[in-house]
């Protein structure tokens, strides 16, 4: 430890390395280059993971959807082809039987699967076909809807009482309302019946069926108005955070066809689309990408730090004579020893710092470059324990392969040393 | 204060083995000036050697100020040259990227003395050997005698009980041979203990004692009439 704090150990190893500048700056970009390829890879790979959470932030990553469709096998003296529908019951007997489902969203909607084209919405002199969806509040669990200030939600009093309150879409506002009219308070009529607009949501682009002009309704309001009765047309399922959607996907598909006599295997029955497992692809591919640039990096810092010990060992060999006087003047070979092996470790952690500061720079280059694009970048950050534990390697790295040329130092016997020419 | 009794060496070299100490007998009082001589492969190098434990015996003991130097692991002998011996070597040996200061206070860093004392000691030194002036100047910027005279006081630093010195003319013309040699001639004659390695007459006759080698025995050990190198300067 005395050795560490010392000012004239360091005194010492900044005279030996600053000896020769030349070659001390040769061997620290060797190292530089390795952490800054490990910097700028990994800060990369959180900025693509970053990225891809921007671009899906709006729907709960563990969610899928699930409808019925018909038979495609005879079962329980039904015959093939039986169309499904599926019932506002079946969302209890889910959350009931599968306790890894944490919501569901019942949902109906006019425009998106019947071919109807939506239904016509007219306000005054304007009008506009427009998907019309009937929806629990529940469902903002599940895909957050952002509405505009001075705006809110459907919400449980609008379900009990049946309200013809509606949230429009920024479209649907932008073509039935002047610029300067208030939309949240105003009346629109859909199919010849009268709705108050509660709020305006904003659209987020994130795949799916889902626009700018849509329509929401309270699914009470929703049912009355078309009579569908106990009908859905799909649900909205998240799962807990922990659990495997492909297995809870599974698990649905075979309650509901238990519930409506389905043959067990019959796979048409019931169609889902789990987004879930999409998720879970494009993060595997994240961590992937992740994985590869920790590996890429750390073999780079690897090569970086046997250049160091390459050139230590060089040194070592040209200072020959050097510290064999030292010895002579009373140098310990574990002094002698910790010299070199402080040498190695003080070359690697200059040579990481800057690796460090070129590294964060680039990436800050990067994101500035890319801010604004669709390009999946966000945030380009690397994460403290990667620094720490870039620092370990380093260090660790340093140490061993300083180990050989301080080795080599003190195998020579200082006699011999002093002889050398 | 340097005791040696029956001192063997021999070297392997390959199956060959090669007798180069044959049992030495030999003393040094304290404030002595010694010259060594001999010609080359007389064994008088594998002798010094041994003195600053550089080397060791293969038999025979070796007492120095009365502490038994036998046994010595690497770490106990740098240890012992450090508080025992300076070292003046022929080809100067200093440091090269140091300065004349820094180098005469190498001992003393080793010695963990502290930063300002190790330069007050060197600058004295450095001032001893009349080089004070010099003192924050490179070896490179140095001549040789001068050279040799920062490794003088390099060895002085650590106020060693002996100074060993190998042919520490040996590198130098002879005007700068003669005014090395009154500065070693100084420093014994202020009390210091100095054994001087050589192959050449005349500065083997500025000493007090001389001390033949051959083949690997002392031919001759004799006290002499001291010959002062001011005379030549």
């Amino acid at each position: 430890m005395k050795l560490l704090f010392s000012r004239d150990v360091w005194s010492e190893i900044f005279a030996s390395i600053g000896k020769n500048k030349l070659r001390t700056a040769i061997t620290i970009v060797g190292v530089l280059w390795g952490v800054f390829i490990y910097i700028g890879l990994s800060g990369a790979a959180k900025g693509m993971d970053n990225g891809f959470e921007r671009a899906f932030e709006n729907v709960a990553m563990n969610s899928l959807f699930a409808w019925a469709q018909s038979t495609s096998m005879p079962h329980a003296g039904f015959k093939t082809g039986r169309p499904l529908r599926l019932k506002m019951e079946d969302a209890t007997t889910l959350t009931n039987r599968i306790p890894e489902i944490q919501y569901v969203a019942p949902r109906n909607a006019k425009g998106v699967f019947d071919g109807s084209g939506g239904a016509q919405v007219v306000r005054g002199q304007k009008t506009g076909n427009y998907t019309i969806y009937g929806d629990f509040p529940v469902f903002t669990k599940i895909a957050t809807k952002k509405i505009y200030d001075g705006g809110r939600f459907i919400n449980d009093s609008d379900i009990e009482n049946n309200r013809k309150v509606c949230v429009i879409g920024e479209r649907t506002q932008r073509e039935l309302f002047d610029e300067d009219e208030e939309a949240v308070g105003g009346y629109i009529r859909i199919d010849d019946i009268y709705f108050q607009v509660i709020g305006v949501h904003k659209f987020v682009p994130g795949g799916g069926f889902e626009s700018d002009s849509d329509v929401f309704i309270p699914f009470s309001t929703y049912r009355k108005l078309y009579n569908t009765g106990q009908n859905v047309d799909w649900f909205s399922i998240a799962a807990y955070d922990d659990a495997d959607v492909v297995a809870v996907e599974e698990e649905i598909k075979a309650v509901l066809k238990s519930v409506h006599k389905v043959h067990p295997d019959d796979e048409r029955a019931f169609g889902t689309f789990n987004l879930g497992e999409i998720f879970n692809r494009i993060t595997g591919f994240a961590k992937g990408i992740n994985f590869l640039s920790l590996v890429v990096g750390i073999a780079c810092i690897l090569a970086g730090v046997i250049g160091i010990g390459n050139i230590l060992l060089i040194s070592v060999k040209e200072r020959t004579k050097e510290l064999g006087v030292r010895r002579a003047l009373g140098a310990t070979p574990s002094e002698v020893r910790g010299q070199i092996l402080m040498e190695a470790v003080t070359l690697t952690i200059l040579a990481g710092i800057m690796g460090i500061i070129l590294g964060a720079f680039t990436l800050w280059i990067i994101d500035k470059q890319t801010a604004g694009s669709d390009f999946p970048y966000t945030n380009p950050t690397v994460p403290i324990p990667y620094l720490v534990g870039a620092f370990l390697i380093m260090i660790i790295l340093g140490t061993l392969i300083g180990l050989i040329p301080a080795q080599r130092a003190v195998s020579i016997k200082p006699i011999d040393a002093l002889r050398e020419e | 204060m340097i005791e040696i009794k029956d001192l063997h060496k021999s070297y392997i070299m390959g199956s060959n083995s090669l007798h180069v100490l044959k049992g030495i007998d030999f003393n040094v009082e304290e404030g002595e000036l010694v010259a060594i001589m001999g010609s080359s492969g007389s064994g008088k190098s594998t002798l010094l050697n041994i003195l600053g434990m550089l080397d060791v015996a293969d038999e025979g003991s070796y007492t120095l100020d009365s502490v038994p130097i036998k046994n010595l692991n690497e770490k106990k002998a740098a240890q012992y040259r450090n508080k025992f011996l300076g070292f003046i070597f022929q080809s100067f040996n200093l440091i090269n990227y140091k300065t004349a200061m820094e180098n005469v206070a190498l001992p003393l860093y080793y010695q963990g003395v502290s930063r300002k004392e190790r330069q007050e000691k060197a600058l004295k030194y450095l001032g001893q050997v009349g080089l004070a002036e010099w003192a924050t100047h490179l070896p490179s910027e140095l001549s040789g005698g001068q050279k040799q005279r920062v490794a003088i006081a390099r060895a002085m630093a650590s106020e060693p009980k002996v100074l060993l010195a190998d042919e520490p003319t040996g590198a130098l013309d002879s005007t700068t041979s003669y005014e090395v040699m009154e500065l070693i001639q100084k420093i014994n004659d202020e009390g210091n203990t100095i054994l001087v390695v050589t192959h050449e007459e005349d500065i083997a006759k500025m000493c007090k004692r001389i001390v033949h080698l051959k083949d690997g025995i002392i031919e001759k050990d004799e006290k002499i009439e001291q010959v002062r190198a001011s005379e030549y300067v």
